[in-house]
């Protein structure tokens, strides 16, 4: 027991690799705040082109969206960090995971704000086209809001897989939270860092995780 | 040599191709199999928590709870690192395959417990008063009359996060499962050519793309119908 303890629950080891988790951190909490935004951006950009009445732009956005469905994330990235170099392409770190999440995430993204546009009845555009908006100012402001608050649960919860998804991010030394505790960990030999970056993902995430299943419970009952 | 060929040359060379096939193939077949034992493992468990949380035993659910919620606020891939290199440090070691499919397994059950359980409390309290009332007992009433309505009413929003998961299978090279992605870059690093990269990810497209196409599928053809 008292082994398991020195091992992953060292608090001396702990309190000493602290300040480069928390360095790691708030790299990740960076990287979120690029990465989000885009793949939000980039979702509404796939439903938009999905909306368009060219059945080959449908055709072409269904498939880009399925391929990086199928593609892992992990895949795409070291395709994008290691692979195109081979082309001379040589992208920064930074700039290799951005690109991959905004391929990766703006097709799930995308497919949430689809849901939603869907869910909205023909009446509700015709009704606002009919008090006199364009075809524009219906989707901004009357569709996409009842849209969005629809799928909301799933926008958060999408949104949740991002940001767990940035630990992949470590796997190409982008020196996020993960990439740092597990630079602790080899440096001390010993597993405590790993779990204190678990227990700073738990604190950020789990809060998201139960008001997901209160968005859930209230759009259900809705 | 024109720039159409440098690029053949660089991600598509049929030498390449030829000499590295065969240990993609065998990445293919790994992924595939840990792929699969994760959604039999990860689905069964999922469906056993949620069928105990049923019960309601204080205790019991309130660990079931944590362990969910764990599990669905933890990348996965801090669970694989901890796991993979922490545990030898007390005497545990454990195949990186084994890892991988244990972590993955938690994961998805995680995540099919939430639904099931959604669909479990979503059923009207009527079809147990039913059910009770036709002398079937708790556990009867639940195996027979609520968990066949909470599967299907599970299955759309499971499809897709089960892909999700079985895509996880990725992340196992970086603890060394000899999956497509840990075949590709392994033969990238041999030959210096982008050519095994490029064969690994269409091996991933060529495998995922149906299961992609077929979860679209069962999304629409399960959707919020409710008999």
């Amino acid at each position: 027991m008292h082994e398991i303890g020195q091992q992953f629950l060292n608090l001396d080891i702990m309190l000493q690799v602290g300040p480069l988790l928390l360095r790691g951190l708030a790299t990740t909490l960076y990287l979120c705040a690029l990465v989000i935004p885009l793949g939000l951006a980039g979702g509404l950009l796939v439903a938009l082109l999905l909306l368009a009445r060219s059945r080959l732009a449908q055709w072409l956005v269904i498939a880009l969206v399925d391929l990086f469905r199928a593609a892992p994330p992990l895949v795409l990235l070291i395709l994008i960090y290691s692979g195109l170099p081979f082309a001379g392409i040589r992208l920064s770190p930074t700039a290799a995971v951005c690109l991959a999440f905004f391929l990766n995430t703006s097709s799930y993204y995308g497919e949430i704000y689809r849901a939603g546009i869907e869910s909205i009845g023909r009446g509700q555009w015709e009704a606002a086209r009919s008090t006199g908006l364009n075809g524009w100012e219906t989707l901004g402001f009357v569709v996409l809001p009842q849209a969005v608050r629809n799928v909301l649960p799933d926008l958060v919860s999408n949104t949740v897989e991002v940001v767990k998804l940035t630990s992949i991010a470590s796997v190409v030394s982008f020196p996020e939270l993960l990439y740092s505790a597990d630079m602790a960990r080899s440096l001390t030999f010993n597993s405590s860092p790993v779990v204190l970056a678990a227990i700073i993902y738990l604190v950020f995430l789990w809060p998201l995780v139960r008001l997901i299943s209160r968005l859930e419970r209230k759009v259900a009952t809705h | 040599m024109t720039a159409w060929q440098r690029f053949l040359d660089t991600f598509f060379k049929p030498e390449m191709i030829a000499q590295y096939w065969p240990s993609i193939a065998q990445g293919v077949l790994v992924t595939v199999e840990i792929a699969a034992a994760v959604v039999v493992t990860g689905l069964a468990l999922g469906l056993l928590l949620a069928a105990v949380r049923a019960y309601r035993l204080a205790l019991c659910n309130v660990l079931i709870v944590i362990f969910v919620d764990v599990f669905r606020s933890l990348p996965p891939l801090v669970a694989i690192l901890l796991i993979y290199f922490g545990l030898p440090s007390v005497g545990i070691s454990l195949p990186s395959f084994v890892v991988l499919w244990g972590v993955l397994s938690l994961v998805l059950a995680a995540f099919a417990e939430e639904i099931f359980w959604a669909g479990i409390t979503s059923t009207p309290k009527g079809q147990w008063e039913a059910a009770r009332s036709t002398g079937l007992g708790f556990s009867e009433t639940l195996l027979f009359v609520v968990m066949p309505q909470a599967i299907r009413l599970g299955i759309p929003p499971l499809t897709n996060r089960t892909i999700a998961i079985t895509k996880n299978t990725a992340l196992g090279t970086v603890i060394g499962v000899g999956e497509i992605l840990n075949q590709a870059t392994a033969a990238q690093s041999f030959s210096g050519n982008a050519t095994p990269l490029m064969l690994g990810a269409i091996a991933y497209i060529v495998l995922f793309v149906p299961v992609v196409a077929a979860g679209r599928w069962i999304e629409t053809r399960f959707a919020w119908r409710r008999a």
